[in-house]
């Protein structure tokens, strides 16, 4: 290639004053114009600090020592302002809600014009063109709260392409989507980049999703450092992802785990271009060797609701009917596209919200007049965000928080902290600050509050939102630990491998109502309930189709079997 | 619930102009606040009810706050009383005595007089305070004070805490379930000392919660180019029309005639109907 990079990296190094190392090590990267990018890593790997760099957060926000060079379209950074790069680059944070700064869609699109000084009726008019090409030009008066997840997104790709930007840069774009609305998201942005020819850098993590759509070069990041610049079909086919804490796209574990060696030949980057014909019966005999999982018997229900209805305002009803069982010991799945009740079933379970119409049953017992207390000590409550719960400045203090406002006495809370402690794996840190923990630490601390008040069923809301495979795991196998300890875990969640990993059942919902309670491999291989809970087909589906598999549902069913098996689980306890 | 939360309804007050709604909550409130006279301050409380139900605000969402302004102006009269029960003797220069209290203490009719007009006077005031923030558009709010010469940034910090308002309020909720959940007893069974104290424990989580979304949000406005000029535009912005005219022309005349009442009339800023 002899054109010239329009973002160009030499021997640079990046050293936040804050941290003992550099989190960024002798980078070297050229990215030419109209190329599309993707960086993976896992958390803490730098990724997110190289996107800062690019567009001009570091220096201009968090202070640190560079060395080497960075020049974007020829400029060096360390010489430019944020406001000359923003000219360059838009960049599109992960956090849609967090960065909408307007009141309306129009005003949070005008946002950057507004700050260039241009006149009233010429920014109208140009916030109309761009909203245009997002399609939202006829939510350019609503709020945010009148929104979707999706939307909100468009609404801020649209407020840094009405600047006319060279690159856009895409911190994390799926991180807080669901899956239909993360796979529109990649569509966006291809179509955006087919159109315009624009330079799309996007780091992200959930490698499969972004392979929805073509990508020129992964950059595999760790450590600080670039550790490969790879098409995706080299990237998949080499043992890097799993080096590294990255997950790889489901079809191939599936491959891998058939035994098939995934090779370059078989274009195996996206599930699209995939060459099966090679290892057809490999595939087609793994799955038939592998033997289902007995059915087990149905424990007795430990909570049940029977044609709950409830309405905030007694008008429109938030959640109809709602009748399923729970097991006693069960890991279960509620999902459901945003506003579809998720989180207020979970209101009317902990008590926030009074049932207006049915029932809700533990062990037998109607328990619809029971207070948020003494709920409590049935149904503990965990949520998304780990700063919503935490209020103490010791772990200790944080965990003793629950039984101390049940006036249970201090020589009975002692062991009984210990305790969760060690299941918790926070024993060495007990008399930590809560600020000395990392995200998914904190995480653990919340469970721990809830699980010393020793309830009989947990509800975590998005338990594993935002982390990384390596935390996703982690958090995830703690949780199977403390449901072999008899606790009934409920996950609100739209993570599609968690579903498929760990919860064998899951209930969805959709506009408040219960359109399926069943298996989990049937749920993500059946187009309808797909579509109403905005979830997308698994790829495992996809490649038992195109390897001549015709029930697809039993192959996603004996794929979930096989990994339990290796992992040395059985599906239910 | 919403409160403190600007609602888009088409009304006149909601068509005014911010800025020209904050110059007539200020002429009126100099001017009740300059007037010890009874009958003009029952008059703008009269006026200020009358705007409240043009602007369709509706008791629910104010309830609340209308609970807490009254406790606090109670508070205040029953206090201000305690300390100097001989005010209104001093101002009115008669005495008309009641009954007795406390032995050597006495209450006059001076003295319910003054404290009755005190109360009022701050009475009449909050339904304009109530008006201004359930009505204003707080981004074209923050153009109309940057159009007067206030600093962009300054104008736009306050239209982001207008604009917050409400998202702060929806997350103490959330953090507040989810501690009672645990065992934390918000209602009016506690003591009054020990509800304080677990507030305490919802408010910790909130500030840790919104010091990220802040950190979040200076940094997209900065990545869009905020701060980068001495001036910048408003999306929102509006011309002033007859309505902002008329607006400020009723309340100018309010004003002024307020404080002719009290210079001419008067000719004290009390009014006193014991002489």
């Amino acid at each position: 290639m002899n054109r010239k990079p329009v973002i160009e990296f030499k021997d640079f190094t990046f050293h936040y004053h804050s941290q003992a190392e550099p989190t960024l090590y002798d980078i070297n990267l050229k990215i030419f114009p109209g190329e599309k990018i993707l960086i993976v890593g896992p958390s803490g790997s730098g990724k997110s600090t190289l996107g800062h760099c690019i567009n001009g957060l570091i220096p201009f926000s968090y202070k640190g020592k560079i060395s080497g060079s960075l020049t974007v379209a020829g400029l060096e950074t360390k010489d430019q302002d944020i406001f000359n790069l923003s000219k360059i680059i838009g960049t599109v944070l992960q956090d849609a809600d967090g960065q909408f700064v307007g009141l309306t869609v129009g005003e949070d699109i005008a946002f950057a014009l507004e700050n260039d000084n241009i006149i009233q009726h010429e920014m109208h008019e140009r916030v109309r063109k761009v909203a245009q090409m997002v399609d939202m030009e006829s939510f350019l008066a609503s709020s945010p709260f009148e929104l979707s997840g999706g939307q909100k997104q468009r609404t801020s790709l649209a407020g840094v392409m009405v600047d006319d930007v060279d690159i856009l840069l895409f911190d994390e774009p799926l991180a807080n989507l669901d899956p239909a609305t993360g796979k529109t998201a990649i569509e966006i942005i291809d179509d955006i980049h087919k159109n315009s020819n624009k330079t799309i850098i996007i780091i992200e993590h959930r490698l499969e999703d972004v392979l929805h759509r073509e990508i020129d070069r992964v950059l595999v990041i760790n450590d600080g450092r670039i550790l490969t610049d790879m098409d995706p079909h080299e990237l998949v086919s080499s043992p890097i992802l799993a080096e590294n804490g990255i997950r790889e796209p489901l079809y191939i574990t599936a491959m891998k785990y058939a035994g098939v060696e995934v090779k370059r030949e078989m274009r195996p980057g996206y599930i699209t271009t995939l060459e099966t014909e090679e290892f057809k019966d490999t595939l087609a005999n793994w799955y038939e060797g592998i033997k289902a999982e007995d059915q087990q018997e149905r424990k007795s229900p430990i909570l049940e609701m029977n044609d709950v209805s409830f309405s905030y305002d007694g008008l429109r009803q938030t959640v109809t009917d709602i009748s399923f069982q729970i097991q006693e010991g069960e890991m279960i799945s509620i999902v459901g596209k945003n506003g579809a009740g998720k989180s207020t079933l979970s209101k009317l379970l902990c008590g926030f919200e009074k049932v207006v119409d049915g029932v809700i049953q533990y062990d037998g017992q109607d328990i619809i007049d029971k207070t948020i207390k003494e709920r409590a000590e049935i149904i503990g409550l965990v949520m998304q965000n780990p700063n919503q719960m935490i209020s103490k400045p010791m772990i200790y203090d944080e965990i003793a928080l629950g039984l101390r406002l049940r006036n249970v006495p201090e020589e009975e809370i002692g062991p009984r902290i210990e305790k969760v402690l060690k299941v918790c794996g926070l024993s060495p840190c007990r008399s930590w600050p809560i600020s000395a923990l990392s995200y998914g630490q904190k995480k653990r601390v919340t469970i721990a509050s809830i699980l010393v008040l020793d309830p009989k069923i947990i509800i975590l809301d998005e338990p594993t939102a935002g982390q990384d495979f390596r935390h996703y795991t982690e958090i995830m196998e703690f949780l199977v630990d403390v449901n072999k300890l008899g606790v009934t875990i409920i996950l609100i969640t739209h993570d599609m491998h968690l579903m498929l990993e760990y919860t064998p059942r899951a209930v969805v919902l959709s506009d408040g109502k219960q359109v399926v309670d069943t298996a989990t491999s049937e749920i993500l291989t059946n187009s309808d309930v797909i579509k109403q809970a905005n979830l997308k087909e698994t790829s495992l589906f996809i490649l038992a189709h195109m390897v001549d598999i015709e029930d697809g549902t039993n192959f996603v069913q004996r794929f979930i079997d096989y990994e339990n098996k290796r992992k040395n689980r059985g599906v239910q306890r | 619930m919403k409160l403190f939360s600007y609602n888009v309804i088409d009304t006149p007050i909601h068509k005014l102009s911010g800025l020209t709604k904050l110059i007539c909550f200020f002429f009126l409130t100099f001017a009740v606040m300059f007037s010890y006279d009874i009958r003009t301050i029952l008059g703008v409380m009269i006026f200020s009810f009358v705007i409240l139900r043009i602007s369709k605000i509706k008791y629910s969402q104010i309830r609340l706050m209308i609970i807490y302004v009254l406790i606090f102006l109670v508070t205040n009269a029953v206090i201000s009383f305690l300390f100097s029960p001989e005010e209104g003797v001093a101002i009115y220069g008669t005495r008309h005595d009641l009954f007795n209290w406390f032995g050597s203490n006495k209450v006059t009719l001076e003295g319910l007089f003054y404290l009755f007009t005190k109360f009022f006077k701050y009475a009449s005031v909050i339904p304009l305070g109530i008006i201004f923030l359930l009505t204003t558009n707080p981004s074209e709010f923050a153009s109309s004070l940057n159009s007067v010469g206030i600093n962009y940034k300054a104008a736009y910090a306050v239209a982001l805490t207008l604009r917050y308002f409400p998202d702060t309020q929806r997350n103490y909720q959330d953090i507040g379930l989810a501690q009672q959940a645990r065992g934390l007893d918000l209602s009016h069974k506690a003591k009054f000392s020990e509800r304080f104290k677990n507030a305490v424990l919802i408010v910790v989580p909130l500030i840790f919660s919104t010091l990220d979304r802040i950190d979040l949000i200076s940094n997209a406005m900065d990545l869009r180019g905020f701060g980068k000029k001495k001036k910048r535009t408003w999306y929102t912005a509006r011309k002033m029309t007859r309505l902002d005219y008329l607006a400020l022309f009723i309340s100018a005349i309010v004003f002024f005639g307020i404080i002719s009442v009290s210079v001419f009339i008067n000719q004290s800023r009390y009014y006193n109907p014991f002489i």
